[in-house]
């Protein structure tokens, strides 16, 4: 029998159960073997995509090795991004000072690379060994002339959310420097980072509404845009967790309102769409989207037809990074007739479970901030068929021979939009229908 | 042909590090000692990290705990968040033993880890069912994962081993190697007759069957009982001539302070310490088998004549395709090491050795047991793959033998690349590829063959069925 720890319990919570208000929003609690990481890889998830950055970290090796190329973030031009460039301190950095070691490389780096804007990394011990990262870009950005961006991000200072929150600000720092002409219907995409190219699926929807899309941040995304961001009339913003930060900041500063959305599922992305057009107040573009989204349905329900046959009434368990997307993961689950019975999220806040208590049904099990201990026992409590989650959880599903659908950062198949609905079918539909199980169960 | 030099980095910075940090090392050490948790301490991203790395690679649940740092905790120092760490580890868990790995960020605050396990044990002396604990110093800045393995290696010998009345028994420190590999030295110091240590063993642990139930600690793992036994020993084999002394790179302090767990045993418990190459390939091979007799007094059991005659049988069948052929090598220090000792077995030329370790022996390894031709081979300590994806550009390799992590060059260069060693991120199998020994050098030769007779074949104008 599994244990769940006192402090943990607060955060755990079932639907229709005594406890209503989920705790949520706290540090992980040592020894739980919590599934999140740090401030650090909160701000380095959300950098990345940037394609034509120089992305340099500052500390000891680990913390580059490991995010080498780590998103499927595509570019559809430089790939900068995907190289892993570090100061790699050592024993004698630490005890006399790094920042000289930073200096020489973002001086080598740029002169090589050429990028229009460097964003510097610190992680943990830069801080502590007392580095003046800032004075070092600063004087960078004078000699190379391109933005040399502090990324303050120390692994221990906060959560995932806080490096979030670092990285909003260190875009924040780029948007409003450049001035182009926008076109009339213009919008930025806040929180799409193009997995597998899935921000290449929702540019042609916007395109054949008639709506530009100004800067893309972070997918695929590119300095001179972000640089140019504030000149759009709206965010639309998903993964609310990781952009609504830097979209409250450019409502304050440049008046730039901002709607949240959800591009998985049939009913989220239809309504990103229906919402932008019903911001633009144009009959216009609701009549191209309504024309839009009939077409995609129309081609979309008869497709799901077998799979929803095929699966209706398995049951699944959820637990993602952010709870924004496990709430439409519950809906599209729907689609194809399958219940959620777990539900959880490394970093949702008091709204986002209220919400999910809403939309699920009696009994499934909501979670804040899980570990395998806690997931292995409530997917076999719930008798889960599916496990919707990253790499972490995979093998949690696998060994005790459950179905997997991977969300996380890594896959190669796009699950947004239509077509990435599609795709979520059949991907769910090959894990559960697999002939193997009958080996395990 | 450029002579052999040992090329310099020309960047102050990493540009995509061949190496990882000594936490993971440890890390892995640690899931080799049975009913084992890892728990690293330091921030939450370290052991996160280091979980997902890992599961890219082994596919198995990689529970790594961790007492993840605060603010406060970087500031007042992490006793409390280390206490609270192993409560609830304990509560979660129930391991048998506790293995600590420190971090850059525990490290440069000054965290002393053995006191804090002393403490612990203190306020905790009625508890009956208390862990056994292991520990190993791994700042990052210190060296690489290879580090972080062997001072955890290291770090349970000196905390378990047990000096007693010498029995006939081995112990084997076999290194970083293969789930598959442990298996089948296992299975050969069976096949010996003999009792022995193979540490750290986690051919079960990181490579499981399914469950019914999700195991908390996965079975598998040397036995306490055993890693004690180690200092009974009548001898040590230790693959591996570099081990950790990369972690000497870049210190200021204790220059001195670097032996490896065999050689421990030898100064502690007078245990002989046999130092070889990792066993790829034949001469390799043969003399760890000439070791394994030496120390047990029994003649090699025919399945290994046998599985070296197909070997010597294959080499000859093959000869021709791998002959005169150029490959870049590069991982761990150790690991290239033994196969340069391979490839020179079948003619293939090393034209590019690379490491991101930093030993500083690696030249004089290769060169001192002549396992290369100095004037055709450029070796690169201190490499990343970046420098290394520049010297190929000139060299030209034929083929790419190392981890995942050179695909893009292989692919930039439109060469094959042999996956060995760690990690495989981009295929199957990774733990169940072979390496050591006739049987596993025999699986190796087979891949490296068949990846240049694909690559003639498909490069071929003439879709040939016979070769």
């Amino acid at each position: 029998m599994s244990y769940i720890l006192e402090e943990r319990k607060k955060q755990i919570a079932r639907v229709g159960g005594t406890v209503k208000d989920i705790d949520c929003g706290k540090v992980s609690l040592a020894g739980s073997v919590s599934q999140r990481a740090c401030v650090f890889c909160g701000s380095r998830v959300v950098l990345y995509p940037v394609a034509d950055a120089l992305h340099i970290i500052h500390g000891p090796i680990g913390c580059a090795s490991y995010t080498w190329d780590i998103r499927g973030s595509l570019s559809s031009g430089p790939e900068l991004h995907r190289l892993s460039f570090s100061t790699d301190l050592r024993e004698k950095d630490v005890v006399f000072g790094g920042a000289e070691k930073l200096r020489q490389s973002l001086d080598e780096l740029i002169d090589r690379h050429k990028p229009k804007a460097a964003f510097v990394y610190s992680t943990c011990i830069v801080g502590v060994i007392g580095d003046d990262v800032e004075s070092v870009c600063a004087q960078m950005e004078q000699e190379k002339g391109i933005p040399v961006i502090p990324v303050q991000a120390p692994g221990f200072q906060g959560s995932k959310k806080d490096g979030y929150k670092i990285a909003c600000e260190a875009i924040f720092k780029l948007v409003g420097t450049l001035d182009k002409p926008t076109p009339k219907y213009s919008i930025n995409i806040l929180g799409d980072f193009n997995l597998a190219g899935e921000l290449w699926i929702l540019l042609e929807y916007y395109k054949k509404m008639g709506i530009h899309v100004n800067a893309s941040i972070t997918g695929d995304g590119r300095v001179d845009d972000i640089r140019n961001a504030h000149n759009a009339s709206l965010n639309v913003v998903q993964c609310s967790g990781s952009m609504i930060h830097l979209a409250k900041m450019m409502k304050e500063k440049y008046d730039v309102p901002f709607l949240r959305v959800s591009y998985f599922g049939i009913e989220d992305m239809s309504d990103a769409l229906y919402d932008v057009a019903k911001f633009f107040k144009s009959e216009e573009l609701m009549d191209a989207a309504r024309k839009l989204v009939r077409e995609e349905i129309g081609r979309l329900i008869p497709a799901l037809v077998p799979y929803k046959e095929a699966l209706s009434g398995k049951r699944a368990a959820i637990y993602v990074g952010g709870a924004f997307k496990a709430i439409s993961l519950v809906k599209a689950l729907r689609l194809i007739g399958m219940k959620t019975v777990v539900i959880g999220s490394q970093t949702g806040d008091k709204d986002d479970y209220k919400m999910i208590q809403e939309l699920c049904d009696d009994d499934t099990i909501i979670v804040d901030d899980s570990n395998p201990v806690e997931l292995s026992a409530f997917v076999k409590e719930t008798k889960a068929d599916l496990f919707i989650g990253g790499v972490k959880e995979r093998p949690i599903a696998y060994k005790i021979g459950l179905g997997f659908c991977d969300h996380n950062h890594e896959r190669k198949e796009p699950l947004a939009g239509y077509d990435g609905m599609l795709n979520f079918a059949k991907e769910v539909y090959a894990t559960c229908m697999s002939p193997v199980w009958k080996f395990v169960k | 042909m450029q002579t052999s030099t040992i090329k310099k980095p020309t960047y102050v910075s990493s540009r995509n590090a061949c190496k990882l940090c000594a936490p993971l090392g440890a890390s892995l050490v640690f899931k080799g000692i049975e009913g084992c948790i890892p728990m690293i301490h330091g921030s939450q991203g370290c052991a996160t990290y280091i979980r997902r790395y890992m599961i890219s690679h082994y596919k198995e649940p990689m529970d790594i705990a961790s007492s993840n740092f605060s603010e406060e905790s970087t500031i007042y120092g992490g006793n409390r968040n280390f206490v609270q760490s192993i409560d609830n580890i304990r509560k979660q868990y129930s391991p048998k033993v506790m293995g600590i790995a420190s971090t850059c960020l525990s490290e440069t605050i000054g965290e002393d880890i053995p006191a804090l396990i002393a403490e612990y044990k203190d306020k905790n002396q009625d508890d009956t069912d208390l862990p056994l604990f292991v520990h190993a110093a791994t700042p990052s800045y210190q060296g690489t994962h290879m580090d972080g393995f062997h001072e955890a290696v290291l770090g349970a010998v000196k905390s378990l081993a047990e000096e007693g009345e010498k029995e006939m028994r081995i112990n084997l420190f076999s290194g970083f190697i293969s789930p598959a590999d442990i298996r089948g030295l296992k299975e050969m110091m069976k096949d010996f007759g003999v009792k022995y240590t193979l540490f750290p063993d986690y051919s079960e642990s990181l490579d499981n069957p399914c469950w019914k139930d999700y195991h908390l600690i996965p079975e598998g793992g040397t036995p306490i009982e055993e890693i004690r036994a180690m200092g009974k020993a009548a001898g040590t084999i230790e693959f591996g001539t570099v081990l950790n002394k990369g972690s000497l790179v870049g210190r200021i302090l204790n220059k001195n302070g670097c032996v490896s767990a065999g050689e421990w045993l030898q100064n502690n418990f007078f245990i002989e310490n046999h130092n070889m190459i990792m066993p790829v390939g034949i001469e390799a091979t043969d003399r760890f088998m000439m070791t394994m007799e030496s120390l047990t007094g029994t003649k090699m059991p025919e399945k290994y004549i046998l599985q070296r005659g197909r070997l010597v049988d294959a080499y000859i069948d093959s000869h021709k395709y791998v002959f005169g052929k150029k490959a870049m090598v590069y991982g761990e220090e150790d690991l290239v090491i033994a196969l340069c000792s391979f490839l020179a077995e079948i003619g293939i030329t090393p034209a590019i050795i690379a490491s991101g370790g930093e030993s500083g022996i690696l030249k004089k390894e290769l060169i001192s047991r002549s396992l290369i031709d100095p004037e055709k081979t450029m070796i690169m300590a201190g490499a990343d793959f970046e420098s290394m994806r520049e010297m190929a550009q000139e060299i030209r390799p034929d083929i790419l033998i190392g981890n995942s992590k050179g695909y893009y060059i292989a692919r930039e260069l439109g060469v094959p690349l042999v996956r060995v060693g760690f990690p495989v991120h981009d295929r199957v199998g990774g733990p169940r590829i072979k390496h050591l020994c006739y049987e596993g050098t025999q699986e190796l030769f087979d891949r490296i063959v068949n990846a240049l007779l694909e690559y003639k074949q498909e490069h071929s104008p003439v879709g040939y069925k016979y070769m």
